[in-house]
Parts: C-alpha cells; sequence; structure tokens
C-alpha cells in the first residue's frame, strides 16, 4: 500500500495551538513543530505525538478532551483550521486523519468557542450546558413491569428511520462551536424531534420542547437565524428540518399547554 | 411574566417575530414595486400619482400602514436586539482562524449588517416620500389633476422624478437594493424555516422562489431610479404656482 499512497511518507508541521492555564487566566496560541507523523494517523494520534514530546521536554502537555475515539462519544472537540472538527465533512476529530493535510502546513487548533462552553483547560471546554438541557426534558417516562413485547407499539418504518436520523446526535457541539450566533438549537432540536416523532415521546411532548427551550436560553445560547453552519459541519448529517419540527412544536405547545407561567 | 411574554421573549419567539414581520414586509414590498413601476410609463406620473393617492386615501391601506409600520419597527428591533444577544451568546474570545464561509453563505451570517443598511437608506427614503407626503413636511407635495378623478391629488410623481436626477440619491437608493436583494436572498427562506414552514417536498421550491424574488424584486427597485435618471422622458412637473382651484379650472389633466 505504501508506495500507491502518494502522501504515505511522513510529514513535519507546524501546530498553533491554543494554550490557556485554567478557565480564570488569559490564553494565547502557541507555535510546535512535530516531526515524522504518519498520514495513516488519526489528528488526536498526532496531538499524543505532540504530548509525548512535551512530557519530554519537561512541558505541561495539552489538555484536550476524547474517549472513544471512534466517532461516537462527542467528546473530541477541537476547531482545526478555522472549521468545526477540522476540514473534512461528516467527521468527528478521532474520525480526520493526517493524510487530509501535507507535510509542512501550518494548523491551528482552538477549542469550541461559545459563552455557554467556557474553556477548562487549553483546548477542553465544559459542554455541561447540554446535560442541563438534556435533564430538562430530553427524556421519556415509561412502566416499570414486566418486559413489554417488542413492536408492540406499531411505528411506521419512515418515521422510525427519521427519530434514529434524529437521535444520532452525538452532543458534540460543533453546531454551537461552528454557530455564529452560538445557537445550540440544531441540538435540541434532534433531541426534540426525535421524542416528538416516536409514540413514547408524546406523553411529555408539550413540556418537553418548553423545558428544553427554556433552559437553552437560560444557558446564554443564541438564537437560531438559520444560516445553517451547524448542520454543515454536523459530523454525524442531523439536519435542518429538525429545527422547524422544534419550531412546530414549541408553537403548538405555548399555544395549547396546560401551562400559564 | 405571563406565558404570552415568555413565548415572545423566547429565542424561538423572538425569531418568530421576525419571520412574521419580516414576511409581512415581503409582501408589502411587491405591492410598493408594482406602484413604483408605474413611473415608468409616459404618462407624465398620472398612473403613479392615482395609486399613490389611492394608497393615501383608502381607509383599509391606511389601516395597513400603520400595522406595516409597527410591524417595520418591531423587526428592526428585534432584529438589532437579537443580534446583540447573538453577539454576547458568542462569548468574549473570536476564533483566530475561522472559516465560516466554507459552511455557510454570506449573506445569511451577514442579516444585521444588511438590515442596518437597508435602516439608513429608509430613513432617507421615508423622509423624503412618506414623510412628506403623509404629513405635508418638507414643502409637502404640489397638487395636479389626474385622469379618472375629480379632484387634484398630490404630485409624488414629480418629487420621485426630481430625486432621481440627484446623483447621490440615485446611487444610495440602487446601491440599497444589493443590501435588500441579499437580506431577501436569506430573509424569504428563512422566515419559512422560523415558522416550520420546512418539507421535503416543498422546501426547495421555497428556496428558488426566495432566490427568484430577493433577485427581481431588488433588480426592478434599482432599475426604475437609474432609468429615471439617464432618461429625458422623465421630467419633474414644472412649479406652476396656481391654487388648487386655479389648477381645477385652468390646468388640462394629464394623459
Ligand atoms: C423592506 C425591508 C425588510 C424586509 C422585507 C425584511 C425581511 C426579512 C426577512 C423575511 C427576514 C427573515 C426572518 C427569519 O429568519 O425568520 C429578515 C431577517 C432579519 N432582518 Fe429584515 N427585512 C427588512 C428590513 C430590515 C431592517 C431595516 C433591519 C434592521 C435594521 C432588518 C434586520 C433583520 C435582521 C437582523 C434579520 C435576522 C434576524 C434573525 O434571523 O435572527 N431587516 N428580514
Ligand atoms: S446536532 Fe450534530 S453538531 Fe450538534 S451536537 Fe448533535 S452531533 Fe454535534
Ligand atoms: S473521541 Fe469519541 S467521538 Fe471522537
Amino acid at each position: 500500500m505504501a508506495g500507491s499512497n502518494p502522501n504515505a511518507k511522513p510529514m513535519n508541521l507546524t501546530l498553533k495551538v491554543w494554550r490557556q492555564r485554567n478557565r480564570n487566566t488569559a490564553g494565547s496560541i502557541v507555535d510546535y513543530q512535530v516531526k515524522d507523523i504518519s498520514p495513516d494517523m488519526s489528528f488526536l494520534e498526532m496531538l499524543d505525538v505532540l504530548n509525548e514530546d512535551l512530557l519530554r521536554q519537561g512541558e505541561e502537555p495539552v489538555a484536550f478532551d476524547h474517549d472513544c475515539r471512534e466517532g461516537i462519544c462527542g467528546s473530541c472537540n477541537l476547531f482545526i483550521n478555522g472549521r468545526a472538527h477540522g476540514p473534512e465533512a461528516g467527521t468527528t476529530t478521532c474520525q480526520l486523519h493526517m493524510r487530509k493535510f501535507s507535510d509542512g502546513d501550518t494548523i491551528t487548533i482552538e477549542p469550541w468557542r461559545s459563552a455557554a462552553f467556557p474553556v477548562n483547560k487549553d483546548l477542553s471546554v465544559d459542554r455541561s450546558a447540554f446535560d442541563r438541557i438534556i435533564q430538562a426534558g430530553g427524556y421519556i417516562s415509561i412502566n416499570t413491569g414486566g418486559t413489554p413485547d417488542a413492536n408492540e407499539i406499531p411505528i411506521p418504518k419512515d418515521i422510525a428511520d427519521r427519530a434514529f436520523e434524529a437521535a444520532t446526535c452525538i452532543a458534540c457541539g460543533a453546531c454551537v462551536a461552528s454557530c455564529k450566533n452560538s445557537s445550540a438549537m440544531l441540538f435540541v432540536s434532534a433531541k426534540v424531534s426525535q421524542l416528538a416523532l416516536l409514540p413514547q415521546g408524546h406523553v411529555e411532548r408539550k413540556t418537553r420542547v418548553e423545558n428544553m427551550v427554556a433552559q437553552m436560553d437560560k444557558e446564554g445560547f443564541g438564537a437560531c437565524s438559520n444560516i445553517g453552519s451547524c448542520a454543515a459541519e454536523c459530523p454525524v448529517g442531523i439536519s435542518l428540518e429538525n429545527i422547524a419540527i422544534m419550531n412546530r412544536e414549541y408553537i403548538n405547545a405555548k399555544a395549547t399547554s396546560n401551562n400559564l407561567a | 411574566m405571563s406565558w404570552i411574554t415568555k413565548t415572545f421573549s423566547s429565542s424561538i419567539g423572538r425569531k418568530l417575530i421576525m419571520a412574521v414581520t419580516g414576511l409581512f414586509l415581503c409582501s408589502f414590498l411587491v405591492v410598493h414595486l408594482l406602484i413604483n413601476l408605474q413611473m415608468l410609463r409616459h404618462d407624465g406620473g398620472a398612473s403613479f400619482n392615482f395609486w399613490a393617492e389611492f394608497m393615501g386615501t383608502n381607509p383599509v391601506i391606511r389601516f395597513m400602514e400603520i400595522v406595516l409600520m409597527l410591524g417595520l419597527l418591531a423587526h428592526i428591533y428585534q432584529g438589532l436586539a437579537l443580534a446583540v444577544k447573538n453577539k454576547k451568546a458568542r462569548g468574549g474570545q473570536a476564533y483566530v482562524v475561522n472559516h465560516s464561509e466554507q459552511n455557510s453563505q454570506w449573506a445569511s451570517r451577514n442579516m444585521a449588517l444588511l438590515g442596518t443598511l437597508l435602516l439608513i437608506f429608509l430613513i432617507v427614503h421615508l423622509m423624503n416620500f412618506w414623510i412628506r407626503s403623509r404629513f405635508d413636511a418638507m414643502g409637502g407635495l404640489a397638487e395636479v389633476r389626474v385622469p379618472n378623478l375629480d379632484h387634484p391629488v398630490g404630485d409624488l410623481y414629480s418629487v420621485a422624478a426630481a430625486s432621481f436626477k440627484i446623483p447621490w440619491y440615485v446611487a444610495l437608493y440602487a446601491l440599497s437594493q444589493i443590501a435588500l436583494g441579499y437580506h431577501l436572498w436569506h430573509g424569504f427562506r428563512s422566515g419559512f424555516q422560523t415558522l416550520g414552514l420546512n418539507h421535503r417536498k416543498y422546501t426547495p421550491a421555497i428556496y428558488l422562489t426566495g432566490y427568484g424574488f430577493s433577485v427581481i424584486v431588488s433588480a426592478l427597485f434599482a432599475v426604475i431610479p437609474l432609468v429615471m435618471f439617464f432618461s429625458e422622458a422623465y421630467q419633474p412637473r414644472p412649479a406652476t404656482g396656481n391654487t388648487v382651484e386655479q389648477s381645477l379650472t385652468t390646468e388640462p389633466a394629464l394623459r
């Protein structure tokens, strides 16, 4: 294989990395050189190489979040060369490979920026605002007791598919990071429409959208202006249609729920 | 706060105000454009003045004018307030490198800038035409006869024809239509999306309609002053110095 890949020879790169000691100190971009990076490495493995170098030199390694490294947990959030999760569409940072870059490239790496996502340290941000939004309504009530039969509730395949598509959101926050308004509406709408589409979600249908939107506003996210950066940068392809569904759910809930407060 | 004020102060509620007022303004633009196009007829402004008189006197239109002005104010206030709120949500530290042009359209990201340009234009525009004709300010309007009406009407055509001989005014007017075009390029489809009107069957048609609407409406609005600037055929009516009574008896109706 090595001969067939024109990029297969190891690369030397210049990294411009955001370094910040903690929430309360100011950060800045620091330049590093990394050598002999294999094009087959993932972006995170490249950062591992940088951190080993830094440790060897007795410097503090760069903090960045990661967990599964297979594109499902949503924690590997880096703003790479001005794009959430880097230049490639439909990928998380852990699924981004160094073959997308060339020898001699300069790569700027920044944390997600949003007032609602404060920087913990270096490239790691606090996304607990998302958890609080989910706690406000992103759940369903079910009866405990005997195991229900599979397929007890009939759901048309096309509805099940659309709900599943919405359910693939990994809560990474790329939508917020890339949005000019720092709006979380793509994330919130994915959960709202997933549960609105399914019969299991109908018990809390109205309170869910009311409470999740209220919490979203309280966390300080911006208001959507349908720019579409979010859907373009979303690693799993959550579509803008979900935001329209959420807006409909919200209008319907506000107009007809029994909640006077 | 009651549930109503809470709804309309939420992020989605504020967006609903933007969408309803924005799309309402789009419908107004169509009427405004159709009447402006009357100026290009070679009738000395008779058709235009006739419709200007209709817009100024018809009770339904007068009522809608109030709705329009309140809607415009709400749109401007809410648009600017949302822009400030959204800027704050972005946080203090901007990205050092941000290639948003690779994930979205310029017009979509610059609605507040485009809106502010429109606001500057609207202030000049409303002072020149609307304030003058509705409130009889800034010299008001001369009176003139038009066919089919037995009373004289305000000669708004001459105000327009005179304004469209002033180079800076024509330039401001035509350039502002570029801002309008971009504002509507994003705004038209965006309004539908905000109202939840997104469906895989119809959304492609809404996008296309919006793109067509923005280009055609802004281009036609821009062409009118340009044509009237460059053509000798469009001249303001010289002031006669006649009183209304004299005008009625001595001046022939314009054909
Ligand atoms: C004839 C004049 C105008 C028309 C037809 C118009 C139309 C529209 C439409 C249809 C939208 C989309 C609403 C949505 O996304 O739901 C919009 C958005 C917007 N307009 Fe206007 N507009 C006009 C004038 C203005 C002015 C004068 C300003 C401000 C000074 C303004 C500021 C904005 C802003 C900031 C937005 C984006 C709001 C958001 O999505 O959060 N507009 N406009
Ligand atoms: S909607 Fe997409 S970009 Fe936003 S949090 Fe979910 S997976 Fe990430
Ligand atoms: S580390 Fe889990 S998605 Fe990248």
